[in-house]
């Protein structure tokens, strides 16, 4: 079966400069392995392989069950001289969020 | 020595709303208010505003705000931190000791100074964004150094009722208190980063109470007409419990927490500021009862030896024009008015963009590639150097009124300057802050 990442998971969006960063928290913390397992940063990459230039990191973090996920050259030209509606990309966490995921495996 | 410190957080950007300013600091038994004003960009905008007056480049709202936060502030007890000082943090405290006269109240004010390094900067400096010198990114307007705790500290042992700065690390406004009231000691990077983890927390204020989090099918949020924004009781062990002021709108919760914790965190295990490099990754949050949660955690390890320089510069105008259109062939219809303009004009711009709002302007084309809506948006925008240029792109949308596709309504055109950041580091030993106190 595959699902939506908003069935699942938040995210907020925040910027600094053109990096783009994004977080993805479950709302149930037994979802945590599963995002873990399944949002890859290669998922991540191919699913902003428009919005995205350069590198994505992700950063897991076990104590506060959470993702994110840092993306470099994601805004254009960066916040303040993009010809972006959304300049700074605050409406991200939820393309993010549009991602589907398989969540069959393993449970 | 205080036990237990408490700072509310009543503005999270420069327009913020001003009512949750007033209500933490008349209900909140505040020992401080913090009032965070200034983004990357706002300063070099008030920049620009003080060339042109001398007696400008403070926060545009700073004299609503002193107004009606002062009466409550001294009624408290409350001292107040904030950085709307931006670009001109001496005219700002004028202004604040004026109003302070006018309403016939003992007033002091301490203006923290030193951020702006404009005639430090060479313009060969390479930006850390682009490497790139400087000077070709175009006209520079501004140089602010990011300060940190150790030039609002000399601030704090003044008597001020006021401690008003320009470009300060945000997180920084609030561990400058931690450190003075609670005995803290800098070079104790633990409780370093547990203060930078509190002030980043509550540095966006209603950020954490359900703002920028409210979604009414997945994570709804009460009485958000009525946002209340928080404040942190903090103790000596720098353990933080935060709240908001009980009958306020919105929520405090171990998500809304979550989501506030990362924003804008480009590496959680090291985030820098000018006083510590903090480890966000062991900070765990409890909910102890309804709007309150404990957090513990947060470490630090290290302390940087360059300060972040925000850096503006003049980037040109950008022109835009938008029309929308409704009901059958809506979206072809304004595909041929973005073909039209674009043929027109489109070449003649350094960028040029067309979006379909209600379709794809937010997301791309790929994610809403499944989607049709009823009515569509069409925005154009354009950047250029030239003002006269940057407008003709909300004239010709305007224009297709009688001369563009059938049905085309509600066009609305924009022109604005652009002020573009960059940033450099500077050795923090060539930047010296220093305190003025004024009073009335």
């Amino acid at each position: 079966m595959s699902q939506k990442l908003c069935e699942i998971a938040h995210s907020r969006a925040g910027d600094k400069g053109n990096t783009l960063i994004l977080s993805l928290i479950p709302f149930q913390e037994s979802d945590f392995n599963l995002l873990v397992k399944e949002v890859s940063v290669e998922k991540v990459k191919a699913h902003f392989r428009h919005q995205v230039k350069g590198e994505i990191i992700r950063h897991v973090l076990p104590e506060l069950k959470a993702l994110q996920f840092t993306c470099f050259e994601a805004l254009t030209s960066g916040v303040t001289t993009s010809l972006a509606l959304d300049a700074h990309g605050k409406s991200l966490g939820y393309a993010l969020l549009e991602m589907e995921i398989d969540d069959s495996i393993g449970l | 020595m205080q036990e237990k410190l408490r700072i509310g957080c009543g503005a999270g950007f420069s327009g913020d709303r001003i009512e949750p300013a007033m209500i933490l600091t008349e209900k909140g038994n505040l020992d401080y208010l913090v009032l965070e004003c200034l983004a990357e960009r706002t300063i070099a905008l008030a920049q620009k505003r003080k060339k042109q007056d001398p007696k400008a480049g403070y926060d545009v709202l700073l004299e609503r705000r002193i107004l009606g936060l002062l009466p409550l502030l001294l009624k408290n007890k409350t001292r107040l931190i904030t950085n709307m000082g931006a670009a001109n943090p001496l005219a700002g405290a004028e202004k604040i000791i004026e109003i302070a006269q006018k309403l016939g109240l003992k007033l002091k004010v301490a203006v923290v100074l030193g951020d702006d390094v404009f005639n430090r900067i060479s313009g060969t400096e390479l930006s850390l964004e682009g490497n790139e010198a400087l000077l070709s990114y175009g006209n520079l307007v501004s140089a602010n150094a990011y300060l940190g705790v150790d030039s609002i500290l000399p601030a704090l042992k003044t008597d001020a009722n006021i401690i008003l700065t320009g470009r300060v690390a945000d997180p920084s406004l609030f561990l400058a208190p931690m450190i003075y009231e609670l005995g803290w000691n800098t070079s104790d990077l633990d409780l370093m980063g547990k203060g930078t983890v509190i002030g980043h927390l509550l540095e966006c204020a209603g950020q954490i109470t359900g703002g920028y989090f409210a979604d009414p099918v997945s994570k709804p949020i009460p009485d958000m007409h009525i946002l209340g924004h928080p404040f942190v009781d903090i103790y000596t062990d720098g353990t933080a419990i935060i709240s908001k002021v009980s009958g306020t709108g919105g929520a405090i919760s171990v998500q809304t927490a979550k989501e506030q914790l990362l924003y804008e965190v480009i590496d959680p295990g090291k985030y820098v500021t000018p006083d510590v490099i903090a480890d966000f990754s062991s900070v765990k949050f409890f909910e102890q009862n309804k709007d309150e949660i404990r957090v513990v955690g947060g470490s630090g390890k290290g302390i940087p030896k360059t300060l972040k320089v925000s850096v503006g510069y003049e980037a040109g105008f950008i022109g835009e024009g938008e029309i929308s259109y409704a009901g059958s062939h809506a979206i072809e219809r304004a595909k041929l008015a973005a073909e039209i303009i674009e043929k027109r004009i489109g070449d003649r711009f350094d960028e040029f963009k067309v979006d379909y709002i209600g379709l794809s302007s937010m997301h791309g084309q790929e994610l809403s590639r499944n989607y049709l809506p009823y009515e569509i948006r069409l925005r154009i925008a354009g950047k250029t150097k030239d003002r006269s240029l940057a407008q003709l792109v909300g004239e010709e949308v305007e224009a297709l009124y009688t001369n563009g596709p059938a049905g085309g309504g509600g066009a609305r055109k924009y022109t604005h300057e652009v002020i573009g950041v960059v940033s450099i580091l500077m050795d923090r030993n060539n930047i010296n802050s220093s305190i003025q106190v004024l009073e009335s």
